[in-house]
């Protein structure tokens, strides 16, 4: 990335680190339609990807965006578009599609109040479930969330590359705090980070089979007008790319979709622990409202309460290895969250008697603050 | 303690967000502390509330919003009812009397950062740009060749003299204030000796 801030320390906005990381990534080509807390995306990726040979479109309205992003990406490129709940909405759709005929992007939803058009400038977290399960169909899908603008750059970075790595969509759920939050971040120079890209098939044209299963579960894709002859359907689809409706044909793929993404758990599933080593009482939480958690979780340990913080960065698939432990040892769980229990939900589905859980849901807009978690801490 | 914060609040228009935006810049980039500056504005483009919070510390920010304003700048009367009670105890209220008439503590620092605007930079939308060099002024909570730093790289090309202009406007006038109104007790560099 040629940047003259490489190596420099800016002042970001979340939306603007995103930018930066999904540039920094190899992103070049970003088609979106603007839309409260995540319009500030769509206008840097207008004025940044011209200087990187990079296109930017700004499309009619999000099902298109998101079809223009697949198409992007089916021809070799690098894509993004960038939405908040609304528009996410209108994305399902394709979004299936591209989980179907496996090609990598990244979505980043910045969440704001729901549902419909809900309360636009303020914060939530109300899209953890649409993120998973938004489109229809037994799907896999990697989501990460947000919650520093140190996060938004390395997170965006991470997502492309496990987008690209097992080729599927990566959602990004940011929430309009850390969107529209400013802090001071240092941009690295590009040999700094990790940047994988798509394996591409080494073989010649003719031998080219786009959907042929291997170890990794990931068939290498080549770039359309490559001179690799394939299929792109949204129909299950053998492994040459055309619909079937064989049985024998329709299991291995669709095990095959699951399994790229569930063999690599350990690569994908990202948890931030502090304090867990020896805490008696968790919080759990994601995006912003792990600010807040952290906060609390250190004023809690210097009125002697053994307290820790087990911060979600992978939503989905859900770092259940990791939570598990943590669940077993501690005596009560809380979780804090911008929804009536989204999260919680999925905790206390694998606690399975473990331990107890508590929930502290905010729907108000605005963001959990230190001293409410502090308070039911010290009483859990 | 070394966590500092600064609330800006006024109505939508008065450049808010902008003058936290040039302080957090001011303080992160040009001064080298840790900054996180947030904002919260309703649907509309003017009127309506808006504030800015720019919280600055020596280490990482975990909750990036105010929890209490040790610096609370009122630019008009419903931001500065509002607010007044979120205000450290011994936090400074600094409010812009063209439009703050009541002023609810005698400790305020009053300053006609409007009417100065209007009279003595000839722009209105400058008041807000006087506001940060007499808050900056008055709380020490940058320096202020840090600030001036940060405003020329802000604003648009070829305003750099009216701002530069104004910004001295805004030092001045609080270099100005009658002394027994200046709090310095809970400065910033007080503060981090407390």
């Amino acid at each position: 990335m040629a940047t003259k801030n490489a190596g420099r320390q800016v002042l970001l906005q979340g939306n603007e680190a995103i930018v930066e990381g999904a540039l920094a990534a190899g992103c070049r080509f970003f088609a979106g339609y603007p839309i409260t807390p995540a319009t500030e995306i769509s206008e840097a990726m207008s004025y940044r990807l011209p200087g990187v040979d990079g296109t930017f479109i700004q499309m009619e309205d999000e099902i298109a965006s998101m079809g223009a992003v697949i198409g992007a990406s089916l021809a070799g490129v690098k894509a993004m578009t960038a939405t908040s709940g609304p528009g996410f909405s209108l994305m399902q759709e394709n979004l299936g599609f591209a989980c179907v005929a496996e090609v990598p992007c990244v979505i980043v939803d910045v969440m704001r109040g729901g549902p419909s058009t809900g309360i636009p400038t303020h914060v939530s977290q109300g899209d953890v479930m649409q993120a998973r399960w938004g489109t229809h169909g037994d799907h896999p899908i990697i989501v990460l969330a947000v919650s520093t603008t140190q996060d938004c750059f390395s997170i965006t970075v991470k997502a492309f590359n496990l987008s690209e790595k097992y080729r599927t969509p990566v959602i990004i759920l940011a929430d309009e705090v850390v969107a529209h939050t400013r802090e001071k971040i240092r941009l690295p120079h590009p040999g700094e980070i990790e940047v994988l890209d798509r394996i591409r098939p080494n073989m010649p044209p003719d031998w080219y089979i786009p959907y042929e299963n291997n170890s990794r579960g990931v068939p290498p894709m080549s770039s359309f007008g490559e001179g690799y002859r394939y299929h792109v359907t949204g129909l299950i689809h053998d492994v040459r790319g055309f619909p079937t409706e064989r049985p024998d044909e329709i299991v291995p793929f669709m095990n095959r979709i699951f399994r790229k993404i569930n063999q690599h758990f350990a690569d994908i599933q990202m948890v931030h622990e502090e304090s867990t080593e020896d805490a008696e009482v968790l919080v759990v939480a994601y995006g912003s409202v792990s600010r807040s958690a952290r906060r609390a979780v250190r004023e809690a340990r210097q009125r002697g309460v053994k307290a820790g913080l087990a911060q979600l960065i992978t939503l989905w698939p859900f770092p259940r290895q990791t939570m598990e432990p943590l669940l077993r040892k501690v005596r009560a769980v809380l979780v804090p969250e911008l929804n009536m229990g989204q999260m919680s939900r999925e905790i206390k589905r694998i606690n399975q008697g473990m331990t107890r859980i508590e929930t502290l849901n905010r729907i108000d807009g605005t963001l959990i603050t230190p001293a409410e978690i502090f308070a039911r801490l010290v009483k859990l | 303690m070394t966590r500092y914060e600064v609330r800006l609040s006024g109505s939508g228009g008065q450049g808010l967000i902008v003058a936290g935006i040039i302080l957090a810049e001011a303080a992160g980039v040009y001064d080298g502390k840790c900054v996180c500056q947030t904002q919260s504005y309703g649907p509309e483009a003017r009127g309506g509330s808006s504030k800015a919070e720019v919280v600055i510390s020596d280490e990482e920010i975990d909750y990036p919003k105010a929890i209490k304003p040790d610096v609370l700048l009122a630019m008009n009367q419903k931001s500065c009812d509002t607010y007044i009670f979120d205000l450290k105890p011994d936090g400074i209220l600094i409010v812009d009397s063209t439009y703050v008439k009541q002023v609810p503590s005698t400790r305020a620092l009053a300053i006609p950062f409007t009417q100065m605007a209007r009279d003595d930079v000839g722009k209105e939308m400058m008041a807000n740009i006087i506001a940060l060099g007499a808050l900056a002024t008055l709380t020490g909570v940058v320096s202020l060749t840090s600030l001036e730093a940060a405003v020329l790289a802000r604003v648009p090309v070829g305003t750099e003299e009216l701002n530069k202009k104004a910004l001295d406007i805004g030092i001045e006038a609080a270099k100005n204030l009658p002394k027994e109104n200046a709090e310095k007790e809970v400065s910033y560099e007080n503060s981090l000796n407390e």
